[in-house]
């Protein structure tokens, strides 16, 4: 076992490129990718700040596997140098104006760029106008479009969230902020009853085109009144959208799909991931690109075991595949006649929870035949058993080794003290634990 | 059966707010008179309504044919849900019909109106044709939402249900009136809830920023005395429902007498487009069923007390008695109304019950709007439904 020093310490230092083990030709989908040469590392979500990781597999499977195969061919013959020059210069090649940008800057361009796109378009919410947003995320809209499309309310959700539902009926299309999802509890009827079951209620003669947004979810140190996970509980109603983003690619396509959408939107963030930077390719920061709803995304190829999660768990999985990789190679050196199987994980980033992207799921388990899901709401009814429910259902059950394991925020409320906190929500070494439970190694 | 003595020429009876056009004038009925009303209490208003109204012979028929319609439908209903025809909830509106046409008596189609879930009047009087709501009530694919909303969930332009969450419909209310400030278009929406929702919070906290945004919202309290079995002395701090709002101005209206009702909706109307912001109304009326077809009605008043209302200020008897103590209108003029009245209802309620259920291929349409097709989890894993929008 490696030493492993809690969740935010995490060294993921590469001293070599890993081997990684040859796919057959068929299957080129999902080739494992080989990382080169990175520098030192020290936090957990930092493996994205690193500008030689490839920020997900948005290639044809023809690209990768012609990666793959000069990689390989290159390791072959003049070791990590050369891997590592490829990977560099294969990355800046396909993606020429990339740039970092944080997730709170991603959602603020898709508001601005929305809001110039529809004048129907307005936002609604506590402090989301002079104050630039609570958590800054609305900054500079109100001093581009002024009181009548970025409109602060008093604290009063029940009423705001109903008056932002009657807009979205007569013909406006409302952003609706929440300041966190633990107050949405408070109009929790509009969103459900006036929002979601309107159309269907009324056979399709009445709209209601509406996002609700706002951070959900732990954030640090907030306890347990202003912690709590809502993406089951309105995941388990028909009429609505959810959705969850993890990335800055994510947050900026699916608000601006959501936005566009003629439905209500849960649009559930997270708070801890708003000053995170990510890469963002130059498409991705044009002003119509959007990412469908519904559809996940396959965040890391691998082999040996799918792992599902969304929002910031996303990367607590990479960051897990990352170290289980490179326990592998470790293994590998240390004991170089029987190598330990290098553990290569496909992780799937759920991007939408509903309509969820089972195919997608079902798809990948059937290849790796183990799931893990990781989420950091509660156990009990919650995405991950939605999950387990619904591949148990499917034609993917028959290819299960091992039953689905669910990594789950600890079924309490919120502690306040850190390491009480620490402890409730998924850690990476928790996911790594059930990793090799599931695997059985 | 009963034959008119008389065919009217050239009538023409629009569906919804029927109008009735006769062109064939009498000579000898007066085309309009002035009717002095009741004098309004107002909260925060230097002056009230007029009290000195003028109605035309036409208009007066015109809402009396209305309000006709509106009660023999409402009585229909009350038949059909005690032969199990009509299911679930079904919550009355008889007593209450001056409210719904002196209200739409001065504002126009293009405005909004939304309502709680005692809507079938109102869904009549927003344009809705007396067929389609009776067969949205029978759960018929020829209802007016196919058969998916019943009773309480009826929509149709400009018209907002329909809404079952007592109260829910305030705040959507002054949504709607945001979306007609925001563009700009002096339209107007009437908010309408009852005396027992005037206790919700959610009511407040919209007076607050409605007021505060100044939207163009006329809010108005149906005060019928009862909210369910709860009398209004037993169930508000203060009972004055136009000065709920506090910082918006009210008015207290006789929701019996039409002329009043409409009165006081064109004051607050013009309030309204004015750009002053909302305004508060109380109507005070009074329903002759219980608050739905389970509550008989009469474990929380007396049958005495009913009877009184309906002897003395039944809306449309007064609204009779008015046209032809005028002369506006003959006996048999108004009779004769009232067999094609009855006759609409008997041929809508008999499409209600003919009218075939909606189609199971229909149960998961309409979830979402502009959608591609999507699959839809039946009751079993096997079972797996298309919806598309």
């Amino acid at each position: 076992m490696l030493p492993y020093s809690g969740s935010v310490s995490l060294v993921s230092s590469f001293l070599f490129p890993p081997l990684q083990f040859v796919p057959p030709p068929n299957r080129s989908d999902w080739l494992c990718v080989v990382t080169p040469s990175v520098r030192r590392v020290t936090r957990s979500s930092d493996w994205s700040k690193s500008r030689r990781f490839p920020t997900g597999l948005a290639h044809s499977p023809a690209e990768d596997s012609l990666k793959m195969a000069a990689s390989l061919r290159c390791f072959l013959r003049s070791g990590k140098k050369a891997v590592s020059a490829l990977g560099q210069r294969e990355f800046h090649r396909s993606a020429p104006a990339a740039a970092q940008v944080t997730v709170r800057d991603a959602l603020n361009q898709a508001m601005d760029e929305e809001l110039e796109r529809d004048e129907r378009v307005f936002l609604l919410g506590e402090e989301v106008a002079q104050y630039d947003g609570a958590y800054k995320v609305s900054r500079g809209l109100w001093k581009k479009y002024g009181d009548k499309r970025i409109i602060d309310t008093p604290i009063s959700e029940m009423g705001f969230a109903g008056i932002a539902v009657g807009a979205a009926m007569a013909g406006l299309r409302p952003i609706c902020e929440f300041m966190t999802f633990n107050f949405s509890m408070q109009a929790i009827d509009q969103v459900i009853n006036s929002a979601a079951k309107t159309c269907y209620m009324s056979a399709g003669l009445q709209a209601v085109p509406i996002v609700f947004r706002g951070p959900n979810g732990a954030s640090a140190g907030v306890a347990a009144q202003h912690s709590q996970c809502f993406a089951a509980w309105y995941a388990h109603c028909p009429g609505l959208k959810v959705v969850s983003p993890w990335n800055s690619e994510d947050a900026k396509g699916l608000l601006k799909s959501s936005i566009r959408d003629d439905n209500p939107v849960v649009f559930l963030e997270n708070e801890l991931l708003y000053g995170v930077p990510f890469e963002m390719s130059e498409e991705a920061q044009s002003k119509d690109f959007t990412i469908p709803i519904g559809k996940a995304k396959v965040e890391r190829a691998g082999s040996h075991i799918t792992l599902v999660s969304h929002s910031r768990y996303v990367g607590h999985c990479l960051d897990a595949a990352a170290v289980l990789a490179k326990e592998g190679i470790e293994c590998e050196l240390k004991l170089s006649r029987s190598p330990l199987p290098v553990v290569v994980l496909q992780v799937i980033n759920l991007r939408t929870i509903r309509p969820m992207d089972v195919e997608s799921i079902e798809a990948s388990v059937m290849k790796t035949n183990h799931l893990v899901t990781v989420e950091g709401g509660w156990p009990q009814f919650g995405v991950g058993a939605e999950i387990c429910a619904r591949i148990m259902e499917g034609s993917a059950f028959n290819y299960l080794d091992s039953p689905v394991t669910r990594v789950t925020g600890v079924d309490i409320p919120m502690p306040y003290a850190k390491i009480l906190e620490d402890h409730s929500l998924p850690q990476i070494k928790d996911i790594i634990f059930s990793v090799k439970k599931t695997l059985n190694v | 059966e009963y034959e008119p003595s008389h065919i009217y020429l050239n009538r023409a009876v629009s569906a919804g707010a029927a109008a009735v056009v006769s062109a064939r004038t009498y000579a000898d009925f007066t085309n309009e008179a002035t009717f002095e009303i009741k004098k309004c209490d107002t909260f925060k208003l230097d002056e009230g309504p007029a009290t000195q109204v003028v109605m035309t012979r036409d208009e007066g028929l015109q809402y009396y044919r209305t309000m006709q319609t509106m009660r023999r439908m409402e009585l229909k209903a009350d038949q059909l849900y005690k032969q199990k025809i009509i299911r679930g909830f079904c919550h009355l509106y008889d007593g209450q019909e001056a409210c719904a046409v002196g209200i739409e008596a001065a504002i126009n189609l293009s405005d909004h109106l939304i309502t709680a879930y005692r809507a079938h009047g109102y869904t009549y009087t927003r344009g809705g044709t007396v067929k389609k709501i009776m067969a949205e009530l029978t759960g018929r694919r020829g209802g007016i939402a196919k058969g998916k909303g019943g009773s309480m969930h009826m929509y149709c332009k400009h018209f907002y249900g329909g809404n079952g969450i007592v109260g829910a419909q305030v705040p959507l209310g002054a949504g709607v009136a945001l979306a007609c400030k925001y563009q700009g278009n002096s339209e107007l929406c009437v908010c309408l809830y009852g005396d027992g929702a005037a206790n919700q919070g959610q009511i407040f906290e919209t007076y607050n920023m409605a007021a505060l945004w100044k939207l163009p919202v006329i809010f108005i309290c149906e005060n019928n005395g009862y909210g369910m079995g709860t009398s209004v002395e037993r169930a508000a701090a203060s009972t004055d429902y136009f000065k709920r709002g506090e910082f918006i101005p009210g008015v207290r209206v006789d929701g019996m007498d039409v002329l009043c009702v409409r009165e006081a909706s064109r004051f607050a109307a013009d309030y309204c487009r004015s750009g002053k912001g909302p305004i508060l109304m109380e109507l005070q009326t009074y329903r002759y069923h219980g608050h739905s077809m389970s509550d008989p009605g009469v474990s929380y008043r007396t049958r005495e007390e009913i009877q009184e209302v309906r002897s003395k200020s039944d809306p449309i008897s007064m609204l009779k008695d008015r046209m032809l103590s005028n002369n506006m209108a003959s006996v048999e003029e108004l009779k004769e109304i009232d067999v094609e009245v009855r006759k609409e209802i008997e041929d809508a309620a008999q499409f209600a019950t003919t009218d075939p259920e909606p189609p199971l291929e229909d149960l998961c349409n309409h979830i979402f709007h502009n959608n591609p097709p999507l699959e839809v989890r039946g009751t079993n894993p096997w079972s797996k439904l298309k919806s598309v929008s």
